[in-house]
């Protein structure tokens, strides 16, 4: 099925991970939008009680996997898209570099985000 | 000699009538996924007010901090909650074809690929409907 796509490197550790973090997801996703739309609902989201979430171990942890998956699957996700479209030699390589900073910058802003709801209540 | 005529973006079009159901679910997946990573680094950009906010506590006890009063803010527009049904629909999808897709890579409905194509557009619309009381005003919403 893959043949008439040789950049495509059915098999690699990106693709294996692009379908793990996508079972992740499915979980993570899910939850998000069920506890901040149809239990609590976004136009009632305050700070304070995005820091009283954000003040169990559990609930910053989810936020976190959910992140990082998020980040690498939606990262990852437009590299492949980009190579099966048929970009590759100079302008793959400089793809990938803007697209991992890209996806750095976003970890480490959602990061940033973390710490400070999670640092409200205490 | 004359120069070819250049058919461009008619002939590009009439491409998308010989499209089959699982070359639909591919561009529509590839779709939903650019909108869903967009998304994500705006949600991140405005959770990030967050950051600035959070030593404000008299601010946040009041309900007046900067990320308390931006984010109710976008909910108090109306385009923004008929995006957030846009953005439910993207997700929704993506997640029930992106199962659709972890079975056929199982080896699970490859010979079924255009019925559950057809069955993931109906449960997306079918999620998507149930869901829009819970997204947009309850005087738009007749249901």
């Amino acid at each position: 099925m893959t043949g008439s796509r040789p950049t495509f490197r059915h098999g690699s550790l990106a693709w294996f991970l692009q379908r793990v973090t996508a079972v992740v997801l499915l979980f993570t996703l899910a939850f998000h939008f069920l506890w901040l739309h149809f239990v609590n609902h976004a136009a009632e989201v305050t700070l304070w009680g995005s820091a009283l979430r954000m003040d169990r171990l559990s609930y910053l942890l989810l936020m976190v996997v959910f992140l990082l998956t998020a980040a690498f699957h939606g990262i990852n996700g437009i590299y492949n898209a980009l190579v099966n479209e048929g970009l590759s030699g100079r302008a793959r390589r400089v793809t990938a570099w803007v697209l991992a900073i890209a996806g750095t910058i976003l970890v480490v802003q959602g990061l940033r985000v973390s710490v400070a709801l999670a640092g409200v209540v205490n | 000699m004359s120069a070819p005529y250049d058919r461009g973006r008619i002939e590009d079009f009439g491409r998308f009538r010989r499209f089959s159901a699982g070359m639909w679910a591919w561009v529509l997946h590839k779709a939903t996924g650019w909108v869903l990573i967009g998304y994500l680094f705006a949600h991140i950009a405005v959770l990030s007010t967050a950051i600035p906010a959070a030593g404000n506590a008299e601010a946040i006890a009041a309900e007046a901090d900067l990320y308390t009063r931006t984010l109710q803010g976008l909910e108090g527009i109306f385009l923004v909650r008929v995006l957030e049904v846009g953005l439910l629909t993207a997700a929704v999808f993506h997640m029930v074809n992106g199962i659709r897709l972890l079975l056929v890579d199982l080896g699970i409905g490859l010979e079924r690929q255009v019925q559950t194509f057809y069955a993931s557009l109906v449960v997306t619309a079918v999620i998507v409907l149930a869901s829009i009381p819970v997204f947009l005003p309850p005087e738009v919403v007749p249901w």
